[in-house]
């Protein structure tokens, strides 16, 4: 058994290295001095960091990622919380058929999606645009909110709002005293795993993006057309920290916020 | 906020005002315009590039009997089912290390296995061209070691389409089986060791059976997932290489041709659709939900 166990954890890092070696070598690279930015590394270096920030395109194309996902998210974790607070807290009739219904953007492959919300916008004369970007945007995202949020609303015990209520609070009081508190970290979540969501986004967005428009992955998937060079992969670094990173401090303040509120 | 109106009260409509904005956005953003390419999908593409409204076969005849759509729909479905497979056997062995190690391992490996989430599909994917490309990671160490003269292609192949869907994929996979796993009864397995089972028959007989749920729910993700992608064959494969998204990208962006990709679209649709379907009769969508706890 020992032997068999062994043999497991050796497999297991090696499924590791195979998930994180590629990103591993990317930013790697992208410290590379050497001016093909490949193989062998010649010394560490800034400069593809330099030479991204002088590159208006990848400029735009952060600053068009960054509205559209901090909008994605608000919109989104707006109206995933709401269903959430539904489905968790009442028993309705039908409940299993919205419950998939909320659920169904996922269920879709992303390329009928795309078509399917494109051709619609566009037989109503919205073109592509900055608006149906974000449509599509907030509409991939939802499910996940919806998941995420009501995965951790379940842990909220009902005890808390009845308290509040039968001491006097009215339902809007109870909500802002005892439910949004106790549900902020779920808030967060959500507003986090859309945000990257959105930020990563590109299957669905090649297909809505107006010309001209571009966001980070359709950026980088542009550039690779023509050949990888080592701006990509300083890009690919500075993705990688803005994506892995905003979810770790969101993770951390979290779990802060939610002993605070224990604490007391 | 809590639901204190008794069942005497009659219909609560709090509920339903909670869940209008999401499920108007659904209806509006999802339901009606895949009810509208339905509709599309029998309109014609004149040859002047106009569209001509009406009730006509063609796209949905030239999808269904050129051979040309055929081979890359089974292409496709092939490529998704080998990955799918790759991805389940080796996603097993991580999946059952989480479930079955101790506590400090758990939470960072999990943590770990989180984060390829959050790292770009398009960086995960372009990052192999950075191993296997002819100045990758892989040629510059045969070349440094002179076991070659010139750099080997590598890339640009069924096999690097089949790797980059199966490093996308496979974090999906790990996650569905451990949490599988990881509700398993422990008893149970003691419980075979106990009346005699060695630890592979027990792990043959309780645990495997037990996580099947796990693993179909991830094999289901798995397949849909890698069915549906245009990008990874983009980058990674070869202009023989397309796969059945690809034929929809290029017939809306390129092609313009809106009809013909509204029938490609709902074909690749039904296709899945029915997977998902199959699957929810027999193991219920909440198997895939449970991932999110």
């Amino acid at each position: 058994m020992s032997l068999a166990w062994t043999a497991i954890r050796l497999g297991t890092v090696l499924v590791y290295l195979f998930m994180f070696a590629p990103v591993a070598v990317v930013m790697l690279l992208s410290f590379n001095a050497n001016q093909f930015g490949s193989f062998p590394l010649e010394g560490l270096s800034l400069r593809w960091f330099v030479a991204l920030i002088e590159n208006d395109a990848i400029v735009r194309a952060f600053q068009t990622s960054l509205v559209l996902g901090l909008l994605t998210s608000v919109i989104s974790t707006t109206m995933g919380v709401l269903a959430a607070l539904a489905m968790v807290r009442y028993d309705f009739p039908g409940k299993r058929l919205i419950s998939t219904a909320l659920i169904a953007p996922i269920l879709v492959p992303e390329v009928v999606l795309a078509v399917a919300l494109l051709l619609f916008l566009q037989a109503l004369d919205v073109p592509r645009s900055f608006f149906l970007l974000l449509m599509g945007h907030v509409i991939f995202t939802l499910p996940f909110v919806v998941l995420v949020v009501q995965a951790r609303l379940v842990g909220i015990r009902r005890e808390y709002e009845e308290a509040a209520l039968s001491l006097g609070a009215n339902a809007f009081q109870t909500f802002r005293e005892v439910t949004l508190p106790l549900m902020l970290p779920a808030v967060l979540a959500g507003m986090l795993f859309s945000f990257t969501i959105s930020f990563d986004d590109i299957t669905g967005t090649l297909f809505w993006k107006p010309g001209g428009v571009e966001t980070v992955p359709t950026q980088i998937f542009a550039m690779l057309r023509n050949s990888i060079s080592p701006e990509i992969n300083a890009l690919g670094t500075v993705m990688v920290v803005f994506t892995v990173a905003l979810p770790l401090l969101g993770a951390a303040l979290a779990r802060r916020l939610a002993a605070r509120m224990s604490g007391r | 906020m809590a639901a204190s109106a008794s069942p005497a009260a009659g219909f609560d409509r709090r509920p339903w005002l909670l869940l209008s904005p999401a499920l108007a956005s659904v209806t509006l953003l999802l339901v009606i315009p895949t009810l509208f390419i339905v509709v599309y999908s029998f309109w014609l593409r004149t040859a002047t590039g106009a569209e001509q409204v009406g009730f006509f076969l063609d796209n949905w005849e030239e999808v269904l009997t050129d051979r040309f759509y055929r081979d890359i729909l089974l292409q496709t479905l092939r490529i998704a089912a080998i990955s799918t497979v790759i991805c389940a056997l080796v996603g097993y062995i991580p999946a059952y290390f989480i479930a079955y190690t101790p506590t400090r391992h758990k939470a960072l490996l999990l943590l770990l296995l989180m984060l390829p989430f959050w790292v770009s599909y398009i960086i995960r994917t372009m990052s192999w061209i950075n191993i296997l490309g002819v100045s990758g990671a892989v040629n510059s160490a045969l070349l440094w070691a002179g076991l070659v003269d010139e750099p080997i292609q590598m890339l640009y192949n069924e096999a690097t389409v089949i790797l980059g869907l199966v490093h996308f994929l496979l974090p999906f996979m790990i996650l569905n089986i451990y949490v599988s796993l990881d509700g398993i009864d422990r008893s149970l397995t003691d419980a075979a060791r106990s009346l005699g089972c060695t630890g592979w028959q027990a792990f043959r007989e309780v645990t495997l059976p037990l996580s099947v749920p796990g693993l179909a729910a991830g094999s289901l993700l798995c397949f849909v997932l890698g069915a549906g992608t245009y990008i990874t064959p983009m980058v990674l494969g070869g202009p023989t290489n397309a796969m059945f998204a690809n034929l929809v990208f290029e017939a809306i962006v390129t092609q313009l041709n809106w009809p013909l990709g509204s029938a490609l679209s709902l074909l690749l649709l039904a296709l899945l659709g029915a997977l998902v379907m199959v699957y929810s009769r027999f193991l219920g969508i909440d198997q895939i939900a449970k991932s999110f706890r």
